[in-house]
């Protein structure tokens, strides 16, 4: 447990708190956890995250932008009047709890099922499009000169990546290579506008309340490249989770997406959120094979690892719905 | 030979063992790993089922397509080839309704309920 820890910790940063209570873990990643807790405080115990790597899981796969870099941007977000929770810590090593950060405890709900079915979202779910075009502007339009150091990535780059990292697997996917294919045809090039983008703007990353949304998570895959990126991605099939003919995250369409990023003051590219929608249905895809591939070789030899490798071919379907459409 | 019970009977016992007499007595994380398991020996059902008829369909599809015999993975490994250096497009007669009923026949066993399929299913039975 990390109890002791916590208390300290809490202690040292929040003026006047005397411990903590209702320490619990919501989610199990490998390489980094998120624990949720309450501050305990005369004046009213305050709801708090911590999100950490623990101790000794310091090196931070490629792509991550690693927690310092995330609590950085959750807080500009925040400063930006964006919907992003207040980081409260970052931790230092005195703390003894890894590398990470505590941050506000925003309430509501992330997971999509319960978004796109329950009453209590009904009012919310024709709104969210709209206003999540509208955030997405707002984090494209963070100041470069405050963001902190992140990899910069390309169209380009993206489909020599995805390609290289398809092909490690040694397992042939004919739709796959029609997808790689069609990406190296319609490669759209550098990006007029170069820009911080969240890139996991989707479903399980976004609070959202009955009023709609609360707070952008999860700013692990950040990095600066094509603002369009993030429209792209959060149109992905995957995300839609059965309402197949709402393409945003399926409570809304592309013209409302498109409406309140340029509400938010930005263009929109059509084309370019296409050729990274499409993106984005192989990079799930090769995700998903990945997971099969950390199933096989360790170190998670989990029964839910194991029937994500075998959601891969949603994504070759809705590839081919992209790409080779029928008639109807 | 193998006697019988089939594995297909096999697998189905234990799942419908587990489905019927274990869920409904746990909670929590184990219930939701629980229905994680069950996912899992119907999938293996459903392969079982439908896996020989659809891998030599491929394999004849696949034949017709590139003129050349092999194992399935052969001649799905030349096939990607292809594809990858762009000797076979979807201009190339018999690659989309290829691709169409390999992908059909996989959602087939591995996320029957996934919409995009159904969707498509549709289509093939009209």
């Amino acid at each position: 447990m990390i109890e002791q820890e916590l208390i300290r910790c809490v202690t040292s940063f929040h003026p006047g708190a005397t411990g903590v209570a209702g320490i619990a873990r919501p989610s199990g990643g490998a390489s980094q956890e998120t624990w949720s807790f309450d501050i305990v405080h005369p004046g009213g115990n305050i709801g708090a995250i911590l999100r950490r790597s623990p101790k000794g899981y310091g090196a931070a796969p490629t792509r991550a932008a690693g927690l310092d870099a995330e609590a950085r941007l959750m807080q500009l977000a925040h400063d930006a009047g964006l919907p992003s929770p207040k980081v409260m810590h970052v931790l230092t090593p005195e703390d003894d709890l890894g590398t990470g950060f505590i941050m506000a405890r925003v309430e509501g709900e992330t997971i999509a099922r319960k978004i796109l079915r329950d009453e209590q979202f009904a009012k919310a779910r024709p709104m969210l499009a709209r206003q999540l075009g509208k955030v997405a502007a707002g984090i494209h339009g963070l100041p470069r000169a405050e963001l902190p150091a992140l990899r910069e990535m390309s169209s380009t780059r993206e489909i020599a990546e995805i390609g290289r990292e398809y092909r490690s697997f040694g397992w042939p996917r004919p739709v796959f290579e029609l997808a790689l294919r069609w990406l190296g045809d319609h490669d759209p090039g550098p990006s007029r506008e170069v820009t911080l983008v969240h890139g996991d703007f989707r479903h399980g990353n976004l609070i959202i309340g009955p009023d709609g949304v609360r707070a952008v998570l999860d700013w692990e895959l950040a990095h600066l490249g094509d603002p369009m990126e993030d429209l792209g991605w959060i149109c992905v099939n995957s995300w839609r989770f059965g309402e197949i003919d709402k393409p945003v995250g399926g409570f809304g369409s592309r013209e409302e997406l498109f409406a309140g990023y340029e509400e938010g003051g930005r263009k929109v590219d059509p084309v370019r959120v296409k050729f990274w929608e499409v993106m984005g249905t192989l990079r799930w895809g090769v995700m998903c094979c990945g997971m099969m591939q950390r199933f096989r070789i360790g170190p998670d030899h989990s029964m839910e690892r194991a029937m994500i490798g075998r959601r891969s071919s949603e994504t070759e379907i809705d590839l081919l719905r992209l790409l080779a459409p029928r008639g109807d | 030979m193998q006697d019988e019970p089939t594995p297909i009977e096999l697998t189905r016992a234990v799942a419908d063992f587990l489905r019927n007499d274990i869920a409904p007595i746990i909670s929590g994380h184990n219930a939701f790993k629980l229905r994680v398991a069950v996912n899992m020996l119907d999938l293996v059902v459903r392969q079982l089922t439908s896996e020989q008829g659809s891998d030599a369909a491929e394999a004849d599809r696949l034949s017709k397509l590139l003129g050349v015999d092999g194992s399935l993975i052969d001649l799905n490994r030349t096939l990607a080839e292809k594809i990858a250096k762009g000797e076979v497009d979807l201009a190339t007669p018999g690659l989309s309704e290829h691709l169409w009923q390999t992908t059909l026949a996989k959602l087939a066993v591995d996320q029957p309920n996934y919409a995009s399929y159904k969707r498509e299913l549709g289509r093939e039975t009209k």
